[in-house]
């Protein structure tokens, strides 16, 4: 075990601990935000978008953190929309047109980082590098996350009304299109951290499971930002501290500790449990 | 136009938190209102005019707009044809004193939220983004709960309720609100029968209070009991009046014709 504090002692430990914390915790707090939009499938589609845009900006400017971010939005955006166009000039619903885009989108990425003889950025995109972070890497995640939890905090009151029933939000006078921008905003920022935390395969896991965990125990839609946050945090820094003395990838550990998570609150909840008397009433 | 609606005015309209004066009648009048669809007309020159106190059914087929014409009296559909008044001013946006209550079909009643939560929500217009939740405002809660009868269930979460409670919650959520006009997309559907004859009691209750009462009903037999006026649609208008007028068999025939709704 002595190795193990060794390594804790080491910079690099206390990084990837601290990336565990802050990204963790900015992904739970926002996948309260998925679940209650039901969003969790486009989520999914739109990590996977993520990767072409990156490795068109690292094409174009060289890898920085700024023009992989430049480049995830732009592609986000060219998907999002796309899929809208393509919908609406055509007779395929926008579910198919953005299975179709993304995909293919995604495949291009793989190419391109491919033959920039890229492949192990490709793994980190893929899979995530969380253990490899620098410092700047650290304030960016740090500076995306106050935004997520304060942008989402400030918002609660319209957001949780618009979650509910977007027809009574705009009949009250909830501004439905400025949450809708600013919401997508957010969940594309995050997408970036996550991105760089589990890469784009399992970053839909970090933005799902952790409110869905909480989803099973509480009746608060309030509680499900924090307890998600704090789910989200606990799960990945539990992660760091399980997969070094296993040997395995912070990533993944992420992943599958937040499905363990998942399945304890399925099987054990008081209220939504399998358990649970009141299931299928309550 | 004036005169197609009689002064009932028996009582005083009760506005919850203040602002009671009411120096006019409070009116809705709506004029040559039409809704179109990309390509499909949804609704062509609707015109009647109703104040506070009277209840209305909206009655018409599948597919005649009643539901279109609640969402355009809430101002969630922009842009369509005509003019809706609310007190003699046009409405352009929405307002407080307007509540529109979906069909409880729409709604995800596994949302994590109580009932406390959702009558809280009518607040919204009065607190924005950020003014704190004073007194005043748990206050017109407890009201409204109490008026619902909802005060032992507050609690709870809002898919426990049976359908009649869930229909109260909303109510409750727009009394909350200190609506003027509640625009409910068919309220009586999936209630048993006790909960339909509570409801009832309910809306007489409402507009008694001086609350102006718009709902879409299908259920032909019980309109006589629970609405003064009705408007039979069916995309354009058939008849609006008195319940005791214009629900008549004939008028109630060229709605429900066997042919389709006409399109053009």
């Amino acid at each position: 075990m002595s190795t193990f504090t060794d390594f804790l002692a080491e910079p690099i430990a206390k990084r990837t601990l601290m990336a565990c914390l802050m990204i963790g915790f900015a992904n739970g707090f926002v996948s309260a935000f998925v679940v209650l939009r039901k969003d969790a499938l486009k989520i999914g589609t739109l990590s996977h978008s993520l990767l072409p845009g990156i490795a068109l900006a690292v094409l174009i400017g060289g890898l920085t953190q700024w023009s992989a971010l430049a480049g995830a939005i732009f592609a986000a955006l060219i998907v999002g929309l796309g899929s809208i166009f393509l919908s609406r000039t055509s007779r395929l619903d926008q579910d198919t047109a953005m299975g179709v885009l993304y995909t293919t989108a995604f495949a291009g990425g793989v190419l391109i980082l491919k033959n920039l003889d890229m492949r192990q950025k490709l793994d980190e995109w893929l899979f995530g590098s969380i253990v490899g972070m620098a410092d700047s890497d650290l304030w960016i995640a740090f500076g995306i996350s106050a935004i997520a939890v304060i942008t989402l905090t400030a918002l609660q009151r319209p957001l949780l009304i618009y979650l509910f029933e977007p027809n009574i939000a705009a009949s009250l006078g909830v501004p439905v299109r400025l949450l809708n921008y600013a919401t997508f905003a957010v969940t594309i920022l995050v997408l970036i951290s996550s991105l760089q935390a589990v890469g784009c395969i399992l970053s839909v896991g970090l933005m799902v499971a952790p409110a869905a965990t909480v989803y099973l125990l509480t009746n608060n839609a309030r509680t499900l930002f924090w307890g998600g946050g704090i789910i989200g945090a606990v799960g990945s820094v539990a992660a760091f501290f399980l997969s070094y003395p296993l040997g395995w990838s912070v990533s993944a550990t992420i992943i599958v500790v937040l499905g363990v998570f998942f399945v304890i609150a399925y099987v054990f909840s008081p209220k939504y449990g399998l358990f649970s008397r009141r299931r299928g009433v309550a | 136009m004036s005169a197609a609606v009689p002064h009932v005015h028996t009582k005083e309209h009760v506005c919850w938190g203040g602002g009671c004066e009411h120096t006019q009648h409070h009116r809705l009048e709506v004029v040559d209102l039409s809704v179109q669809y990309q390509e499909v007309r949804a609704l062509e020159k609707i015109n009647f005019a109703t104040e506070c106190g009277r209840s209305m059914a909206l009655i018409g087929p599948n597919g005649a707009g009643k539901s279109t014409l609640l969402k355009s009296l809430a101002g969630l559909i922009p842009g369509g044809g005509g003019k809706i008044l609310w007190r003699g001013k046009p409405l352009t946006r929405s307002s407080h004193e307007i509540a529109y209550l979906p069909q409880r079909g729409d709604v995800d009643w596994n949302f994590p939220i109580t009932v406390r939560g959702l009558v809280e929500m009518g607040r919204y217009p009065n607190l924005g983004w950020w003014r704190q939740y004073s007194r005043h405002d748990e206050e017109i809660v407890e009201r409204a709960l109490k008026s619902m009868e909802l005060c032992d269930l507050e609690d709870r979460q809002i898919s426990a309720l049976s359908g009649g409670q869930q229909q109260r919650a909303f109510i409750a959520r727009a009394l909350a609100q200190e609506a003027h006009v509640l625009l409910l997309d068919e309220p009586f559907t999936g209630l048993d029968k006790p909960a339909q004859e509570n409801l009832s009691r309910l809306f007489k209750e409402l507009t008694a209070e001086g609350r102006l009462l718009i709902a879409s009903h299908h259920d032909l037999q019980t309109v006589a009991g629970n609405f003064d006026d009705v408007l039979l649609i069916r995309r354009h208008q058939i008849a609006f009046g008195p319940v005791a007028e214009v629900f008549t068999p004939s008028n109630i025939a060229s709605a429900y014709g066997n042919s389709e709704p006409r399109t053009e």
